[in-house]
């Protein structure tokens, strides 16, 4: 395990006998304390498919239930239990003929960075924009590796914006995804759109994007809530 | 509850221990206003249990609630569900 940002960890999990994956599925992990309380929460897998492992990047939420000890307290070695792959709808399943968008607000990058790993895995040539919104540059997750890709990927542009606070220099976005932003970077002739984030956010990057001219059903939703963690 | 709202995604793990095959690409008509839609694009409210609302009309079409060892499900919100088994 490794951390992406002050608030954010991926584990790397060894599955035996996992079934492979698809770019955008999800794993439910279920804890069992000693008392026999189980609680269980939805992580979506940050790798692209192939082999054993499953990398799975998880936000700490304070008060949450689940998140506070898969990022706090668990440790190499331990074991979970997962339920998954799950889904299928929110999966990298492009048409080779149509751009597409992937729009993340927080970790919802992580079903994303998913479909940007797989895309590269597949040498897949769809013209792929990926607009980030973060809090400010040191809650960006997979920073690094985003700015490698941003200068290598063929094909796939990285679009950030951030909402709090930027650093000396910053020269993109600093502002919320409203409708102007994604007037400038969501051609309507991109063919689908991904879109994950917290319910709040991605429910109103949605109607702008259907106010531009984007058809509801080529948007792909993922949302997640407050309670979760 | 806006704010709560989930989709289809979140209750598919649920899912797949009714039902054979991918339910998120599954696509069930609501009962109240007819319109289809996979299921992984409906509303979902998780709370004691998990329900499934229409994201046109809002209409329930389908309740699940698991205590671990069981599952109940209430499907009267929902015409037809068609599926890859």
């Amino acid at each position: 395990m490794w951390p992406e940002t002050d608030r954010v960890k991926t584990l790397a999990l060894d599955v035996a006998d996992w079934p492979g994956h698809r770019a955008g599925q999800h794993v439910d992990v279920r804890l069992t304390a000693d008392d026999g309380y189980q609680a269980q929460r939805s992580y979506s897998i940050a790798s692209a498919a192939g082999g054993p492992r499953v990398e799975l990047t998880v936000e700490r939420i304070d008060d949450g239930e689940v998140s506070p000890y898969l990022t706090e307290e668990a440790h190499t070695g331990d074991r979970f239990e997962l339920r998954g792959p799950v889904g299928g709808y929110f999966v990298w399943d492009p048409d080779p003929h149509g751009g597409v968008l992937l729009v993340g607000g927080g970790s919802g990058v992580v079903p994303l960075m998913a479909m940007i790993r797989q895309r590269a895995a597949n040498h897949d040539a769809v013209p792929t924009r990926l607009l980030y919104s973060a809090r400010s540059w040191e809650d960006v997750i997979y920073r690094d590796e985003l700015e490698r890709s941003r200068n290598h990927g063929e094909g796939l542009e990285i679009v950030f914006t951030l909402t709090r606070e930027q650093p000396p220099g910053w020269t993109g976005y600093s502002r919320r995804v409203d409708r102007e932003l994604l007037s400038e970077v969501a051609p309507t002739e991109l063919a689908l759109t991904f879109l994950c984030g917290p319910t709040p956010f991605v429910e109103a990057v949605a109607e702008s994007l259907v106010g531009l001219g984007h058809a509801p059903s080529r948007i792909k939703i993922e949302r997640f809530g407050p309670t979760g963690g | 509850m806006e704010a709560l709202r989930l989709d289809g995604n979140a209750a598919a793990g649920l899912l797949s221990e009714v039902f054979v095959g991918e339910m998120t690409t599954a696509v069930g008509t609501c009962d109240g206003c007819g319109s289809a839609e996979p299921v992984g694009a409906v509303h979902v409210y998780l709370g004691a249990g998990t329900v499934l609302r229409c994201p046109h009309c809002e209409a329930v079409v389908m309740k699940v609630v698991s205590d671990g060892e069981r599952i109940w499900m209430d499907l009267r919100g929902l015409r037809t569900l068609e599926l890859v088994p």
